[in-house]
């Protein structure tokens, strides 16, 4: 238990399905990522974004905003040099101008990770009776951005070949955090 | 107070094999100064012309990297001093260009047209700070500006512009954007 100015002050809830971190970080490294951008998210905050800031094979970018994550991503991928932008649901919203602008019509491999805050990882989140998660697998069909439910350890093996296409293919995606990984 | 025009063209003599940056007028304005491969306009979304930026400054530390921002960009996006003053990019440098205007989406002014952005970067962690509203102090200090150890960043008063053209599938072409892509991934 990580405790004092590093501890999640808001508690996991009990849940008996496991969506472990080490694996989906190790996928992350195994799809060649370096850069991590992010701002924090409760759902990917003990799990992934702790162990990424503490990981030395990751270059970790905090952001103020998360459309920052877009532009850097972009800069980023003119050099060769693969990143993920590691953000909150609310904030895939805040960013759809620029999600639109560069990832979509400008055609560039902008990968992102999206915990989806207060989802029910029971219910699939186009049926979440959270409006705010009902609204992200439409909006991203709508904008024909290819997105994976990373929802319990057999969907870790999406994250590798989804971030290598959207590199190949230089096109966007979205990895879709259902629950906390562990 | 300069002109945005002639502040580029000082630029201009300065710039090599630097990658720059710009969008809306500063683009139109560092266009006129010549074609290169180097130049980077596809910024997708207003205000994300500095986060751009430190994408490439990261990505190729032995490139500088010259963002030229409008006000009104700079405004949509100030947390990216933040990020930015934290990344600490030796290679970059980022002008704003403040003419208190909104000039490609009608000339209206921006909220606060006396707002002091050096002092807001230097207040961020910039490592060098510049303030500039007089052409033959700018031109004097120009080069050294643009090498220095950065993160830099300079404002430069300018005067609102005259109508421009803004010929945006020219700015935003694709071929632009490959070749571009093509010079960067190169080693």
């Amino acid at each position: 238990m990580v405790e004092g100015l590093d501890a999640d002050l808001v508690a996991d809830a009990p849940d008996p399905i496991v969506l472990a971190g080490a694996p989906i970080i190790a996928a992350i490294k195994a799809a060649g990522v370096e850069y991590i951008l992010s701002v924090p998210d409760i759902v990917t905050s003990r799990g992934l974004l702790r162990p990424i800031a503490n990981d030395p094979a990751f270059k970790l970018i905090r952001v103020c905003k998360e459309d920052e994550c877009i532009g850097i991503a972009c800069g980023l991928s003119y050099c060769n040099k693969r990143a993920l932008a590691l953000i909150q649901h609310t904030g895939f919203l805040d960013s759809i101008n620029a999600i639109r602008g560069v990832a979509v019509e400008y055609g560039q491999p902008i990968c992102m990770m999206i915990g989806l805050l207060q989802h029910d990882p029971y219910t699939a989140p186009r049926n979440s009776p959270r409006y705010g998660v009902r609204i992200v697998e439409p909006i991203l069909d709508a904008m024909g951005i290819p997105h994976h439910l990373i929802n319990e350890d057999a969907d870790v093996a999406r994250i590798r070949p989804a971030i290598d296409d959207a590199y190949a293919n230089s096109h966007p995606v979205a990895l879709l955090v259902g629950r906390r990984p562990s | 107070m300069m002109k945005r025009d002639a502040c580029f063209r000082i630029l201009a003599r300065h710039v090599t094999d630097e990658v720059v940056v710009a969008t809306y007028s500063s683009a139109v304005d560092w266009l006129a100064q010549g074609e290169r491969t180097l130049n980077y306009f596809s910024i997708g979304a207003m205000g994300l012309d500095s986060s751009h930026a430190l994408g490439l400054a990261l990505g190729r530390p032995d490139r500088r990297i010259i963002c030229l921002q409008g006000d009104g960009s700079f405004l949509m996006n100030l947390g990216c001093l933040v990020t930015i003053a934290a990344a600490a990019p030796k290679n970059l440098v980022h002008f704003v260009v403040q003419n208190g205007t909104y000039e490609a989406n009608g000339g209206h002014p921006i909220p606060n047209t006396g707002a002091d952005f050096a002092t807001m970067a230097r207040a961020a962690g910039y490592a060098h700070v510049y303030d500039f509203a007089d052409l033959a102090n700018f031109e004097q200090q120009a080069a050294h500006v643009v090498h220095q150890q950065g993160p830099v960043f300079a404002t430069l008063h300018v005067e609102r512009g005259g109508p421009l053209t803004y010929d945006y599938p020219k700015l935003y072409d694709a071929a632009r954007r490959a070749a571009l892509k093509k010079e960067l991934g190169r080693r």
